[in-house]
């Protein structure tokens, strides 16, 4: 794709701040600055990853992926600033994520070792645990509330808090990995997903790029799954006293010590 | 024999908006096989002082002792299941009747020791219901339900907050005989929470009146309702006769 054919795709967002302008959607300024930031983040990355992968060097691949986590939780967290030290509980959720997926793709040789491999796909994993992580804590205190009832009475006949709160854990972390297994169901018969179609583009046989998409959907599957659970268990203590008791709504922590 | 000693008891609430107090420094005393019925305006601090006995809260100042002992100092597990509690609302658990009355002796591997069936003619319902979704029970069956589960525990206190405010006459009838009647067998301590002066002189025990955190009112049930001493007692029963209670 040449430096013209790219310039042209503007047109898009030119087209998009026309019928903003026209329907008075008032988007033309976020389009403007979320426009120049991909622009320049991409452009970025790209120089960084050309850097990294003539460098080939495991310090420069382990800090670029620490970034990514860094940036990933960071954004995350925002879902959840009710919780205390949500951003440790995040990063800690996404990096034993993102351990877990590298453990199996490089311990069964199913990704080479490099650069090339190792970053885009960290990038896939990182990015889907983010996006779960954001989902599981928007839900975990809605639905807390939700079952405030059921959690008192069992807390009210002996159950600890992790006894109480485990229906409600199960049915967040449900929630929170649904939306992939449904997507596992359709894939192909709606859309072709992004690797696929970005490996076809560039030139590889869509046979291949097939079995390529087909261990991103899987190790995304469990990604989703391992992000929701650790984060579950790292986060809903937080919403207890230690003698096992249910705090009012808002105070997640002691407000002696808030 | 001394069960719960209550000293000077504050709690704070946040209704969203402001903290208000739900207690104002309330002392009393409760002794083992009481039936105290306690009363008071919404919002009198009743259903936060029976959180407070079995821990689902503590207070900000006081202290509560449990037979003889500091209520923190107690394991919060033994002394929930020691002090049972009956909500309002019957919330049944997810699963059957039988999972539900196994729920407490199953938290602490019991299974073995319970008849589920024998708890469920207990409190009045069909051994039959026994493999029922509970939740497809009817709102007594339910608050039966609710009663056993808590006696699987074998509790030696029991809190109960409008246990039958919820159900119609027939049914809250049944399930105040019921408690009337095993409080009496088991000489179980009661601390009960109702609206219904009728009820109250029914239980016929001590009564105490709540009024903004306080306790304005203790006594012979008998005694409270007909001679009310604090203004503040005064005016409530006055307002829940004006409702056509029965004194």
């Amino acid at each position: 794709m040449s430096i013209t054919a790219t310039v042209l795709t503007l047109v898009f967002i030119g087209l998009t701040i026309l019928l903003s302008l026209w329907q008075r959607l008032g988007l033309e300024r976020d389009l403007l600055i979320g426009t120049i930031r991909a622009a320049v983040q991409l452009t970025l990355v790209g120089y960084v990853l050309l850097v990294v992968f003539e460098l080939r060097d495991w310090p420069y691949i382990v800090l670029m992926v620490m970034v990514m986590i860094l940036v990933a939780a960071q954004n995350a967290a925002r879902r959840g600033n009710q919780i205390p030290q949500v951003f440790w509980k995040v990063l800690a959720a996404i990096t034993a994520t993102e351990v877990m997926a590298m453990l199996v793709m490089l311990g069964l040789e199913i990704i080479p070792p490099t650069p090339q491999y190792v970053i885009p796909i960290s990038g896939m994993v990182v990015g889907n645990a983010m996006i779960v992580a954001g989902l599981l804590l928007n839900r975990l205190q809605a639905e807390i509330e939700a079952g405030r009832q059921q959690i008192m009475v069992a807390l009210s006949l002996g159950a600890t808090a992790r006894q109480a709160v485990l229906p409600v854990l199960r049915k967040t972390v449900r929630a929170g990995t649904i939306p992939i297994i449904d997507n596992l169901k359709t894939v192909g018969l709606v859309q072709l997903p992004g690797m696929m179609t970005g490996l076809i583009i560039a030139g590889v046989s869509p046979e291949v790029a097939v079995r390529w998409q087909l261990l991103i959907m899987f190790s995304l599957t469990a990604v989703s799954a391992v992000c929701a659970i650790v984060l579950a268990f790292l986060t809903y203590p937080a919403l207890f006293t230690p003698a096992h008791q249910l705090r009012e709504p808002g105070r997640s922590r002691d407000p002696a010590k808030s | 024999m001394m069960m719960f000693s209550l000293d000077d008891l504050w709690k704070s609430r946040f209704d969203g908006k402001e903290c208000f107090n739900a207690l104002e420094g309330l002392s009393a005393s409760v002794h083992g096989g009481d039936i105290v019925t306690i009363v008071g305006p919404s919002g009198s601090g009743k259903s936060t002082l029976l959180l407070l006995l079995n821990r689902l809260e503590d207070p900000d100042r006081g202290r509560i002792t449990y037979l003889g002992r500091d209520l923190r100092k107690w394991n919060v597990l033994d002394l929930r299941r020691q002090v049972g509690m009956v909500f309002q609302q019957s919330v049944m658990l997810s699963g059957t009747v039988r999972e539900n009355v196994l729920y407490g002796p199953r938290l602490v591997g019991r299974e073995c020791d319970e008849d589920p069936e024998a708890l469920l003619r207990q409190v009045g319902l069909d051994s039959s219901l026994a493999n029922r979704d509970a939740r497809d029970l009817s709102g007594g069956q339910q608050q039966r339900v609710a009663l056993a589960r808590v006696l699987a525990n074998d509790p030696a206190v029991l809190l109960l907050d409008e246990p039958t405010s919820a159900l119609d006459q027939n049914a809250a009838r049944g399930i105040e005989e019921l408690l009337l009647g095993m409080q009496r067998e088991k000489g179980l301590t009661c601390l009960w929470v109702t609206h219904d002066l009728a009820q109250a002189l029914r239980l016929d025990g001590e009564t105490w009146v709540l009024d903004c955190g306080r306790l304005v009112e203790a006594g012979p049930t008998v005694e409270v309702l007909n001679q009310p001493q604090h203004p503040a007692a005064r005016e409530y029963l006055r307002s829940r006769l004006e409702r056509g209670e029965a004194r």
